[in-house]
């Protein structure tokens, strides 16, 4: 099968397998077994195209023009490679996770609920693989709204207030700021393609460069960069698998993957290192990344925590585009795997915990160990891999981003890293600590205490696999480095 | 030859079928043959749509009289873009009118109904093929006479207040056009357009040449519901029936909008309007108005025809923004808009008019739980409503990027942010319909067996509805052809690049 095709085929599988689980939705095990397929289907197809990029090549696609002289195109080079893959994989496990959470929750509108995920799914596909900006800005509205039945789903007045925060940020954010950046780069180059150096180097003054620089950055709401990062705790009304892939991997990352994009293939890293447009930004994300550990700190509820904790962990990688040089980019570009397979271990914990003992605060928490031992030693791991400590993958993300800022003479930002480090601990930590030495509050009429009770297997075996994902990731990362190394040029 | 006299019969075709249905009478038979008759005349707008792509503009001298003196009809591009529009728009809304009319229309009337249809299409299609200003004041008349009784034929007796109102109005701006073509014609001694566009530059320092302009300008602005002329507007797309709103939302303004661009074009081609008599600060200014003032009291609508009506005032607005651009850019954002708003018009108005036929009401509060109930139509509305909005994959998106392009290119950037903002607007309006329809669950209706049951209208009103919405979504995946001739259009316009 040709490459062109491959590309193709992994953005229509999943379209297809949303048709399918809308036409068997009768039948449960059916539905289920169709979405597990779509999965792995399309992890074949992206894991596929993985040795062509390794070899340095860059497979392409076109779906023909949109407007003269723009088109739907796809190139998949390394930044979108990992993505893909990241988030293709991590579908897989999460399909698992589903089965197991949305029937012992007893969730209503399960077709719905697959139906749009797929959708998804095949947008962030789009996204990872866009070739140039204008695919990307499509596939990354589609994203916006496929997702917003998933936001909604309980239907609840709650859901609904959430939804409107949701569209309107995210919405707001991407065609107030990021498409009048888009239109406004066209007008200035004749080209909106992904190109290495950038397309504006040479051809934007300074102040230019700047204000489209703060539009897309903060056009990109994905990305949660404050002020604009509301939208992502208000999310967390949606059932924990959407909240584990998509708000913890797909969608967000989908942001933070633009920025980068953006950073390197737009402006050029070179061209903003040059022109220094990127320093103020560097501060926002600093702030974003401090800030949101700090208020991640007063929530109670687990989701909410993690949502603030994902704010924080996401600017890590804008923080890391914004140092433009090589380190800040790889150490970005890590940190979109690592805090991956971390965080939605962190969600699928949440959600194990909400099925099994319907507990959502962490003061309710304590003592947990006792009955779900398996949940809570997966909610450790994440805990440490987000936290940065060996032996788990976090540790490389915030590595090379401590690197970069070091390589930019920027101790500010070293120090940053290290107190949103000590942040992390203290927020995170507490609950599996808690969990099992504290006691189990004395509840009258409850024998919850004794014996284990843990969630669904499906719910197990994926919160196993996430969490083996962060120790596998620490021994062998060298699969994302050397992808990533194809992209800039690390001093050496 | 037939094919040599298609022009002839564009407008010939209707015309006739119009008084044949007044002596069928009946019901079933008139509209049978208004049917035939509005699918003929998207053949015929099609053909020579096709013969201006290959061959150029094509010119017919109505009997055989030579143009200065007899009637030139001539179709370039953007007179055949703006034929196939009205033509296409016509032929979809009728399997879509039978079922609505019948359920809003008195069975006695339906086949007068039909009359007026046929001549209203006829009038839309003379303006935009006509090439004499004349003529085109009779084509005006024709069609804005048949509009006033088309919406009073609306069931509720506010449809007859609202007619009366688009009546007075309409006639002021048909007044005010006609003084100006006659005070053309008293400087220039012709009325053809082609003409006048020679004519006019000589004596284009006129007083009397300025208040032409100006008197042509307002009356159009009636016509095409420019704020803050729109006031005829809301009631009558409210209170007529469905049918006709969806016909005339898509049609009616955008053939004035059409007149309005061959009068700063084609005929005032030969002198600066834009520059030399505030056109643009005027157009612009109140476009932009249009746009915000529109949008914000459509958020507060309850009724939603009401809300869309006055959505079209403000993408009304959208279209003058691109003609006041006055580029090449610009006019084919604004000249692709019209063919984009009457597809996303006509979608939203034939949900609605669904609706109507399901629940007899278009009320915010009996749309609780569609959704479930309706699927389909609501669907439709979706499609037509995230068009409006402007997401990209929907023939809303094309517009507002050609819209923004052109404003960035003159470097007029705070244009391009108001547009931006203004589409964020929309996103209100039509969520507040979206929440309803598929968050709030069915009020529980005494007698109602059940409430959650799928009741959708029948396939002949969802069809054409989806032909629609397909097409929004077609065209703004591949704008690629509308572009290129909207595109076309802009140049032969003669427009600075």
């Amino acid at each position: 099968m040709s490459l062109e095709a491959t590309i193709l085929l992994a953005l229509a599988v999943p379209l297809a397998g949303a048709v399918l689980i809308l036409l068997v939705g009768r039948h449960p095990n059916l539905r289920e077994a169709v979405t597990l397929a779509t999965a792995g289907t399309l992890f074949l197809l992206v894991a596929s195209l993985v040795p062509a990029v390794m070899a340095g090549g860059r497979p392409a696609a076109a779906l023909g023009e949109m407007l003269p002289g723009l088109g739907i195109a796809f190139v998949v080079e390394p930044l979108g490679m990992m993505f893909a893959a990241v988030a293709s994989f991590l579908w897989i496990v999460t399909s698992i996770y589903s089965i197991g959470y949305m029937r012992g929750h007893g969730e209503r509108n399960q077709t719905r609920f697959y139906a749009f995920f797929a959708i998804a799914l095949a947008s962030v596909m789009g996204v990872a693989f866009a070739g140039n900006m204008l695919t990307l800005f499509i596939f990354y509205e589609v994203l916006t709204i496929s997702t917003f039945p998933l936001v909604t789903h309980a239907g609840s007045e709650e859901a609904k207030r959430a939804g409107r925060v949701y569209l309107g940020i995210l919405l707001g954010t991407s065609i107030g700021l990021q498409l009048f950046a888009i239109i406004w780069t066209w007008t200035i180059t004749g080209t909106l393609d992904f190109t290495d150096g950038g397309i504006l180097e040479g051809k934007a003054t300074g102040a230019v460069t700047g204000v489209l620089l703060a539009l897309y950055i903060f056009g990109i709401g994905k990305a949660a960069l404050m002020p604009f990062h509301r939208w992502l705790p208000a999310a967390m009304v949606a059932p924990t698998p959407v909240s584990a892939l998509l708000h913890a991997v797909a969608v967000v990352k989908a942001g933070v993957f633009t920025v980068l994009k953006v950073t390197i293939y737009i402006f050029g890293v070179d061209n903003l290192a040059e022109l220094g447009s990127s320093e103020w930004l560097r501060y926002m994300a600093a702030a974003t990344i401090i800030i949101a550990s700090l208020v991640a700190m007063t929530k109670d509820n687990l989701k909410a925590r993690l949502a603030y904790s994902t704010i924080s962990q996401l600017s890590y990688i804008v923080l890391g585009a914004m140092l433009v040089n090589a380190w800040g980019i790889i150490g970005g570009g890590m940190h979109i795997a690592m805090h991956a397979f971390g965080k939605i271990t962190l969600f699928f914990c949440a959600g194990a915990i909400l099925v099994a003992s319907h507990k959502t605060e962490v003061s309710q928490m304590r003592g947990l160990g006792r009955t779900m031992p398996v949940t809570m030693a997966a909610f450790l791991i994440g805990s440490l891999s987000i936290i940065g400590l060996p032996p788990f993958g976090g540790l490389w993300g915030k590595w090379f981003l401590a690197l970069g800022a070091l390589e930019a003479d920027k101790l500010v930002m070293v120090a940053v890293l290290m107190v949103s480090s000590l942040l992390n601990v203290a927020y995170l930590l507490p609950i599996p600590f808690r969990g099992f030495f504290g006691d189990p509050p004395a509840n009258p009429g409850d024998d919850h205490g004794a014996g284990i009770k843990e969630a669904p297997w499906p719910c197990l075996v994926a919160i196993t696999v996430t969490s083996l994902g962060c120790l596998v990731l620490f021994f062998y990362p060298d699969p994302v480095y050397d992808l990533l190394k194809q992209i800039v040029t690390p001093p050496r | 030859m037939i094919s040599g006299h298609l022009p002839a019969l564009q407008v010939v075709l209707p015309l006739m079928a119009a008084p044949l249905c007044l002596l069928l009478r009946h019901s079933t038979a008139t509209w049978g043959l208004a049917l035939a008759t509005t699918w003929g005349s998207l053949a015929i707008a099609i053909t020579l749509l096709l013969q201006v792509l290959s061959t150029g503009p094509v010119s017919y001298e109505m009997g055989g009289w030579a143009a200065p003196w007899g009637i030139e009809y001539r179709v370039d591009m953007v007179g055949a873009f703006v034929l196939v529009i009205v033509a296409a728009l016509g032929s979809l809304v009728m399997p879509f009118a039978r079922l609505s009319v019948a359920r809003e229309v008195a069975a006695d009337r339906v086949y007068l109904f039909y009359t007026m249809y046929l001549l209203c299409l006829t009038g839309l299609l003379g303006m935009a093929i006509t090439g004499d200003v004349f003529n085109l004041f009779v084509f005006l008349e024709i069609s804005s006479l048949s509009s006033y009784v088309l919406i009073g034929f609306g069931g509720d007796r506010r449809a007859l207040t609202a007619a009366f109102r688009y009546l007075v109005m309409g006639t002021i701006g048909a007044t005010f056009y006609i003084i100006g073509v006659g005070m053309m014609y008293m400087m220039t001694g012709t009325l053809n357009m082609a003409d006048l566009a020679t004519l006019l530059p000589a004596v284009a320092g006129t007083r009397t040449i300025q208040a032409a302009l100006a008197f042509l300008t307002v009356g159009l602005s009636l016509k095409l519901a420019l704020f803050p002329l729109h006031l005829w507007l809301p009631n009558a797309y409210t209170h007529a029936p469905s049918a006709v709103t969806a016909f005339l939302a898509g049609t009616a303004t955008k053939v004035a909008v059409y007149a309005l661009i061959r009068i700063y074009f084609t005929i005032f081609g030969g002198v600066d309007v834009f520059e030399t008599f505030f056109i643009r600060e005027v157009l612009m200014g109140l476009a932009l108005v249009a746009m915000f003032a529109a949008s914000a009291v459509a958020v507060f609508q309850t009724n939603i025809k009401r809300m869309l009506a006055y959505s079209s005032i403000a993408q009304i607005g959208y279209m003058v923004l691109g003609i006041g651009f006055a580029t090449v850019t610009g006019l084919t954002g604004g000249i692709v808009h019209l063919f984009n708003h009457a597809l996303m018009k006509g979608v939203l108005f034939m949900a609605m008019g669904c609706v109507f036929w399901k629940l007899g009401s278009v009320h915010i509060r009996d749309l609780a739980g569609l959704g479930r109930r309706m699927p389909v139509t609501m669907a439709a509305f979706l499609v037509g409503g995230l068009s409006l909005i402007g997401v990209p994959l929907t023939v809303g998106f094309i517009s507002k990027w050609m819209l923004i392009q052109a404003a960035l290119e003159k470097g007029w950037w705070p244009i391009a942010v108001l547009v931006l903002i203004s589409s964020l607007l929309a996103v209100i309006y039509i969520w507040r319909v979206v929440e309803v329809a598929y968050f709030r669950p069915v009020a529980a209706e005494p007698g109602a067996e059940s409430a959650s049951k799928i009741a959708e209208a029948p396939l002949s009103m969802l069809l054409p509805m989806w032909v629609l919405a397909g097409a929004c979504l077609y065209f703004g995946i591949d704008a690629t052809r509308t572009l290129e001739v909207a595109a076309a259009a802009a140049m032969l316009l003669g427009t600075t690049p």
